[in-house]
């Protein structure tokens, strides 16, 4: 960028798409143009582990561990991995913890670029197949076990309605209804989300949901970290309305977790889900 | 075989100034107004769509008068150029100032060189810091040359005029509102008349340091202009020449005009 005048190709009318735009100009700032050695690269960087997100009336949120894995080695015990995209959508990353930032860097700006240069915003599902593409453009470095699987979740407009996405490494796109879970710990999330997920949740009940399938994954998956009171460490939680996302203020979601606590300490395995007496609702 | 007539440079130039001076004054006025959260434009423009006051980046806002496809170029470029940056470095890493200097170089290579045709576009690129004191607003006209603007600024068809009732109703330190009313009511002063512009015909955004996202830069849409602009259909020809003071306690908040 040593001359100061802009380069004809940016003056060229073209595409509204930022990664477009960047593979033209600056091929090497992708994420999914480097080359890797032969091998396996998995446990030289570190990993993010459980993302989990909950769909309720008027909304959608999404939560996620603070801890990151390098092998046996907690490599960072307050990492971010949720992110809001733009102001109606949000993704969690799990795998490889610096590729996935830097796709959802990458995402954030396709979808603010594409903003600005059009004068409006992409559909939900515009979005959604966007980073699509940029999963299935990292499918070279997913084979050598730097795989990154976002949780993509947003309030859709048009249908008034939150709603969930979730990937394969391949760039497989698929919508979730109610809940989803994505990491290492995800089986134990989901588990717990199934029994405590019901379609009439209010806003601070899907929070409270949400830190108690965090809780549950990191009881039973190492590579996910439970709530730290030590250190005051807790799930970051992002929820998305029609009025915007916003992250759940820290003091909040610090109450949760303390009541999430108080609650496993007479009943480890959490809240019980009632046993219907008749065979159908409880 | 003929030989081609001597022009000289002196004229060649004034001639490619005149035709591009031509195209700009055929456009209605943008004005760039300083007030107290940040920097507001405002022009009639009856279009929804073909916006003239744009979003550059975080901090920065872009507005244009003249050819449209020309300043559309210009604008996605600068867009182009903000994210590219924003990407590579830092979000804080893309400056007004850094833009400001690539369309400068931009504008003014394509005027002196021979093949092109100068642009006919005349630009603000805007940007606002942490208090008002460091807001900034850049002039650029179609052959490249930047000027530093203070306060308010004017560009476009009938910028005299409007510039004129600027400066003798501008004061320092105004509130969203008050800058609003003096934007709209400079846009529909002219020598002979003061018009009303409905509120449907103005394109008015706002760089506002008080919005808590990281991008500052907003629409305004009718109904919140109506809103804003409330009573003025009824005491704008009164009002409008008595300005509105800002409290005594409020500190200067621009530098001074040189």
């Amino acid at each position: 960028m040593s001359d100061p005048r802009l380069p004809a190709s940016y003056l060229q009318p073209g595409s509204s798409s930022f990664s477009d735009f960047l593979a033209q100009q600056a091929p090497d700032l992708l994420p999914g143009r480097r080359s890797v050695p032969q091998g396996n690269a998995a446990d030289l960087a570190p990993h993010g582990t459980t993302i989990v997100a909950v769909a309720f009336p008027g909304g959608v949120l999404l939560a996620g561990d603070r801890r990151a894995t390098m092998g046996n080695i907690i490599a960072s015990r307050d990492i971010e991995k949720v992110f809001p995209t733009d102001e109606f959508s949000a993704a969690g990353i799990a795998g490889t913890a610096g590729l996935a930032v830097e796709m959802v860097r990458l995402f954030q700006t396709e979808l603010e670029h594409y903003e600005k240069i059009e004068g409006t915003t992409l559909s939900l599902d515009g979005k959604a197949n966007r980073l699509s593409a940029l999963i299935r453009g990292n499918l070279g470095m997913a084979m050598q076990g730097l795989a990154v699987v976002p949780l993509f979740v947003g309030y859709d407009l048009d249908h008034a309605a939150g709603r969930i996405f979730s990937y394969d490494v391949t760039g497989g796109r698929y919508e979730e209804t109610g809940f989803h879970a994505v990491g290492s710990g995800s089986l134990f999330a989901r588990g717990s989300l199934k029994k405590l997920f019901r379609s009439d949740l209010s806003q601070d009940e899907a929070v409270r949901v949400a830190v108690e399938a965090l809780y549950d994954a990191a009881d039973d998956d190492s590579a996910t970290g439970g709530p730290d009171v030590t250190r005051a460490i807790y799930p970051i939680v992002h929820v998305i309305t029609a009025e915007g996302g916003a992250r759940v203020a820290p003091d909040a979601v610090a109450d949760v977790a303390g009541a999430v606590i108080a609650g496993r300490m007479g009943r480890p395995g959490g809240p019980h889900a009632p046993i219907p007496t008749d065979g159908g609702q409880a | 075989m003929s030989t081609p007539f001597y022009v000289s440079p002196e004229q060649l130039m004034k001639d490619r100034a005149d035709f591009a001076r031509k195209g700009i004054a055929r456009g209605r006025s943008v004005v760039a107004v300083q007030y107290a959260d940040g920097v507001l434009f405002a022009s009639e423009n009856p279009s929804q769509a073909l916006h003239k006051v744009s979003e550059i980046y975080d901090r920065i806002a872009f507005a244009a008068v003249g050819r449209y496809n020309e300043f559309e170029n210009l604008r996605i470029a600068g867009v182009r150029l903000a994210d590219m940056r924003g990407y590579a470095y830092d979000r804080r890493d893309v400056t007004g100032r850094g833009l400001a200097n690539a369309y400068a170089q931009t504008l003014g290579t394509i005027f002196s060189s021979g093949g092109e045709k100068p642009y006919e576009v005349e630009i603000f690129v805007a940007e606002i810091g942490a208090d008002a004191a460091d807001d900034q607003i850049y002039r650029l006209t179609y052959d490249g040359q930047v000027a530093d603007e203070h306060d308010y600024a004017v560009m476009g068809g009938a910028a005299d005029v409007v510039g004129t009732y600027l400066k003798e109703h501008y004061t320092r330190g105004a509130s969203l509102e008050e800058a609003l009313r003096l934007a709209v009511a400079a846009l529909g002063h002219s020598e002979s008349e003061d018009r009303t512009i409905p509120a449907d015909d103005l394109e008015v955004a706002v760089l506002d340091r008080t919005r808590t996202q990281p991008r500052k830069f907003a629409r305004l849409r009718p109904e919140r202009l109506e809103t804003l602009l409330g009573s003025q259909a009824a005491d704008t020809p009164q009002s409008s020449p008595t300005p509105p003071t800002p409290p005594d306690d409020e500190p200067p908040v621009a530098p001074p005009v040189s």
